[in-house]
């Protein structure tokens, strides 16, 4: 077909007029993509590069090694231990089954085991690495490395966790580390960011708990590089952190570990302090728990079994158990009514037997009565009616003045769990807490450590320390922290006449070593740790008025929770005090045979370098202690238990 | 102007025809392609095989159809644009039932190891064939509406068909192909005012009828039109891919990271980052500059393919090169202002640049056959 060259010229114009028109469109076109692309490269460069940095760059921490526990001499008491694991990387693995099933011929794997592993890797990227075994041996660990190259995916890692060698000896004292919980990271207004991370160990109760800050540490850091899911690809900087402040405390390991063992499986409690400054020597409350067993995660049975225990095993009786004093509070009535003058060290009391008061009668332990009692033969033979005698005349509140100024009803602020106040009443006190007046018949009970007066064995301790040295002893547990002594200021005096506290010391010498002392069969021979004290038997139910019309009910018909429950404080050596103990042993029986026995072999074990003497007991008892100091269960030099591992 | 007009002397024959060829844009465009193996070379992290190799490899097998279409005079393949329409028709067809399923959508046809995007080959077989179609048409029947409606059916039948696999990019860059080529032609501006109007229109009446009793789509269907227009509100889902592009690009700066320096892609944040997204590694590594530049060699290879179109009398060569170059053009806008963030997100690959046989031969394809214009062009 032929056109005219007109035409032709024509539609070629309008053809070019039109392309230069759709020219220009893609001109402004480009020129919109030229602004935008200046837009974010160069205006808002700063921020979308930030956002590229964020994207990329993830920071991981580096836990740090928790600070050690020792004892006053350096003995390691919590330490870490190397733990090994064994991990699986699925993408690595290819068939994470057949692996693993070739991974249980090398190493023992529990059906639990094999099952949480199949779970964890549903739930994670292929790259994540999770754990199949913890806690394996060095054998364990070497089997699998060996055998490497048939372990696609498998590998074994190392890891740090807490441990404490004398397991039983310090569960109280140390308690133990767990995992971080919901409830620990409460009322925390910035918490650590260590304690995110998953199963982080933090201490739980005691020293661990209480030192936490101390001991944790601060946290190295990892900056590295992710990809978009995750992946970690490299490490671009390692900042280490610092490990955690090594704790040494007052506690000697080894009277630690003896008096542990010699209270056996009383349900009991002791306390051996250092009266010149406070430190707590060895603090020890039976039964006793293996700590490790919780940072292991501990098993249903082993904890019903605990929680179970009517020894309760778990409570730290030295702090959180609270018991009426009984005749070992004598020593408290006695110095509020010397100090504030309302008898004389001389003063004697005729004791019938009984006092009647308001229609009731309150008994002498000894039926028959003492006759005419001067304040040492009150504390020897523990005559009561002295004390409800004394007691009256001073009144409840100069006595709980006292109490609280020798460290009853108080709480000593030591690193643990559960600290007990105790309770030193007065007239306040019972408005208070009874909504009730204070009656005469109160203060009367009160006088001998009856009634409302609970302590704890720390308190007895540190009342003991007080009355020794005539100075307001403070208890201490911590010795240093990293390198750091914890300075010990000079107890100030108590205020105390010197003449009326060497009085009462005196009756408490004769308590043990008077011909009719009460403690008379614990007294100590050798001259040079020659001590004193004070025996309690308390009361731990009301005895029925037709009880008593039956007449006194020995112990050893009672069930055994129903007894009495002795008690003893005592310091040695008597002429320069350098110790205070106090032994509870719950529902004991007399203080005299439960718990004074215990206390003196306690304080001999302070006073020496290793087992008590033989030479420092009567020579009528050497045969017997020397058969029950072979029996204990100690533990050799290394801090190994003689046999398996008590739970 | 038919092939017996042509002033056949001077036209260049045998391998004289290599000197007459428009070298600038065999230049051009083996410069856009090296720099999209550099990029592919980076994102997989310094690896030859991954894509890059593989790239280069179509890209030779691409320049070898390139001369070998450009050494066939145009008018032979003028003659060839209905059958060339008609056989991407059938391969569309044929990718309709037995296509494979790739991104959700039927795409691609397997022969022999290589993957056929007929939707692709269709583009270049539409301009040919309207460009064949408005030179052999009578200029003053351009407007008239039975030969306006002629192209219009032309350039829908193929719409619906990729509409359908669905491919929602490529069906709207057909449409506007047929509609510039149309524009080209010079079809009265009166067709396009009324179909602008009727598309506004018809939005407008779809928009505003959300919410009120006589709602023209189903509710999911407004919120797809929402993440559709604004994916930012959606930054995990719909708008990470285009969050993500936009902070490798912007994060590139002035001057870029550096070559391989890419954090964005080389870690893995950049979904699509060799494909429909390999803009956002050049932004990234080589900054604003390193852009700048390959938006200046784009508009050089539209600038020559213009001067060439303009230079040529021949009218089907004139609206081939023409049409050639709005299709590149659309390719390049359409995937920048997409990944920029001016655009929806729609797969449409970055012409040279993005990993992927068939677009490259496709456009090595129609670059032949400007060659092959630019050769044979009348004198």
């Amino acid at each position: 077909m032929r056109r005219s060259p007109k035409d032709t010229e024509d539609s070629a114009r309008l053809t070019h007029r039109r392309a230069l028109l759709m020219g220009g469109a893609m001109t402004a076109m480009f020129a919109v993509l030229g602004a935008r692309m200046r837009y974010l490269s160069v205006d808002q460069a700063d921020q979308f590069k930030l956002l590229a940095e964020e994207n990329r760059i993830s920071i991981r921490l580096i836990p740090p090694a928790r600070g050690l526990i020792q004892d006053r001499n350096g003995k390691l008491l919590a330490g870490n231990e190397q733990n090994y694991r064994v991990i699986i990387t699925r993408e690595d693995a290819g068939d994470v089954d057949a692996v693993l099933a070739r991974l249980a011929y090398v190493i023992p794997l529990s059906a639990e085991d094999l099952d949480r592993t199949a779970k964890e890797m549903k739930r994670s990227s292929p790259f994540a690495p999770i754990t199949v075994a913890d806690r394996l041996t060095w054998e364990d660990l070497s089997k699998v490395a060996l055998n490497a190259p048939s372990l696609p995916g498998v590998s074994p890692e190392f890891g740090l966790s807490r441990i404490y060698p004398r397991d039983t000896d310090f569960a109280h004292v140390l308690g133990y580390v767990g995992p971080v919980s919901e409830k620990d990271l409460e009322g925390l207004d910035k918490p650590d960011a260590l304690l995110t991370i998953p199963k982080f160990q933090i201490g739980k109760i005691g020293v661990e708990r209480w030192l936490e800050n101390d001991l944790r540490g601060r946290a190295g850091t990892r900056r590295i590089e992710v990809n978009s899911v995750g992946r970690v690809m490299r490490e671009l900087e390692r900042v280490e952190g610092d490990p955690g402040a090594d704790i040494r405390l007052t506690i000697d390991a080894d009277v630690q570990n003896f008096v542990q063992a010699r209270l056996g499986d009383e349900s009991a409690a002791a306390v051996v302090m250092d009266v010149t400054n406070g430190d707590v020597i060895a603090i020890a409350s039976s039964p006793s728990f293996d700590p490790n067993l919780f940072v292991r995660g501990i098993s249903h049975t082993d904890y019903n079994g605990l929680m179970e225990d009517d020894h309760r095993p778990l409570a730290n009786k030295t702090v959180q158990g609270v018991y009426p004093p009984g005749s070992t509070f004598k020593m408290v009535t006695a110095l509020a009514a010397l100090k504030e003058g309302v008898i004389s060290v001389n003063t004697t009391i005729r004791c019938p037997g009984y006092i009647e008061f308001g229609g009731r009668r309150f008994h002498c332990w000894k039926r028959a009565g003492h006759g005419q009692v001067n304040l040492e033969r009150s504390l020897t033979e523990s005559c009561d009616v002295y004390y409800y005698e004394i007691a009256q005349k001073v009144g409840i509140d100069k006595i709980a003045e006292m109490g609280k100024s020798l460290g009853l009803g108080m709480r000593h602020d030591l690193p643990m769990s559960a600290i007990a106040e105790g309770v030193m009443p007065d007239k306040a006190w019972k408005l208070a807490s009874q909504k009730a007046e204070w009656r005469i018949g109160d203060t009367i009970n009160a006088s001998i450590g009856q009634g409302y007066v609970l302590t704890s064995p720390l308190q007895l301790a540190v009342m003991t320390a007080r009355i020794a040295t005539g100075r307001a002893v403070v208890p201490r547990l911590v010795r240093s922290i990293d390198g750091r002594e914890t300075d010990v200021p000079e107890a100030p005096r108590l205020g105390i006449e010197t003449e009326i506290l060497n009085r009462v010391r005196a009756g408490m010498y004769a308590v043990i070593n008077a011909e009719r002392g009460t403690a008379k069969s614990s007294r100590i021979v050798d001259p040079a740790m020659v001590w004193a004290g004070k025996t309690g038997t308390s009361q731990v139910r009301n005895i029925t008025a037709a009880e008593r019309a039956r007449g006194v009910i020995s112990n050893d018909q009672l069930p055994w929770n129903r007894r009495d429950h002795a008690l003893f404080v005592g310091f040695a050596p008597y002429d320069k005090p350098r110790y205070a103990v106090s032994v509870v042993v719950e529902h004991g029986g007399g203080g005299s045979t439960a718990a004074a026995p215990i206390a003196r072999d306690a304080i001999l074990r302070a006073l020496s370098d290793g087992l008590p003497p033989l030479t420092a007991y009567p020579a009528s008892q050497r045969n017997r202690i020397e058969a029950m100091l072979a029996k204990l269960p100690l533990r050799d030099a290394t801090g190994r238990a003689p046999t398996a591992t008590r739970a | 102007m038919s092939f017996l007009e042509y002033r056949v002397k001077f036209v260049p024959t045998g391998l004289r025809k290599i000197l007459y060829m428009n070298w600038p844009l065999v230049v051009l465009v083996t410069a856009v392609s090296a720099v999209g193996w550099l990029a592919l070379y980076s994102i997989a992290g310094g690896r030859m095989e991954v894509w890059a190799g593989r790239q280069m490899q179509v890209f030779g097998l691409g320049a070898v159809l390139m001369f070998l279409i450009a050494f066939v005079p145009i008018w032979f393949w003028r003659n060839m644009s209905l059958l060339a329409y008609l056989g991407s028709l059938l391969l569309l067809l044929v990718v309709e039932f037995f296509g494979t399923v790739g991104m959700g959508a039927q795409r691609w046809l397997e022969v022999g190891g290589l993957r056929l995007q007929p939707s692709e080959l269709m583009k270049v077989a539409l301009i040919m064939l309207l460009a064949a179609y408005y030179d052999w048409l009578d200029v003053k029947k351009v407007s008239r509406p039975l030969w306006v409606a002629l192209p219009v059916v032309l350039a829908l039948i193929p719409t619906v068909l990729v509409l359908m696999q669905p491919n929602l990019g490529t069906a709207l860059i057909l449409l506007m192909i047929g509609g510039a080529m149309m524009l080209l032609a010079g079809v009265s501006w009166w067709y396009f005012a009324g179909v602008a109007s009727l598309i506004t229109g018809s939005v407008a009446a779809i928009m505003l009828s959300r919410g009120t009793d006589w709602q023209l789509l189903h509710d999911y269907q407004y919120r797809r039109i929402d993440t559709f227009l604004d994916p930012t509100a959606d930054p995990l889902g719909a708008g990470y891919n285009i969050i993500q592009a936009q902070i490798a690009l912007g994060s590139g700066g002035w001057s870029g990271k550096g070559f391989m320096q890419g954090t964005q892609s080389r870690l893995n944040f950049l979904p699509e980052k060799h494909t429909d997204f390999i803009f956002t590694t050049l932004g990234e590594e080589f900054g604003f500059v390193g852009v700048f530049s390959l938006l200046v060699l784009y508009g050089l290879i539209l600038l020559f393919c213009y001067v060439s179109a303009l230079q040529n009398k021949d009218r089907f060569s004139t609206l081939l090169i023409l049409g050639i170059a709005v299709n590149f053009f659309l390719y390049l806008a359409i995937n920048l202002a997409m990944v920029m963030g001016l655009a929806p997100v729609v797969g449409v690959p970055l012409p040279f640049l993005s990993y992927g046989g068939s677009a490259m031969l496709v456009l090595l394809v129609a670059f032949g056959l400007i060659q092959s214009a630019h050769i044979h062009r009348p004198r």
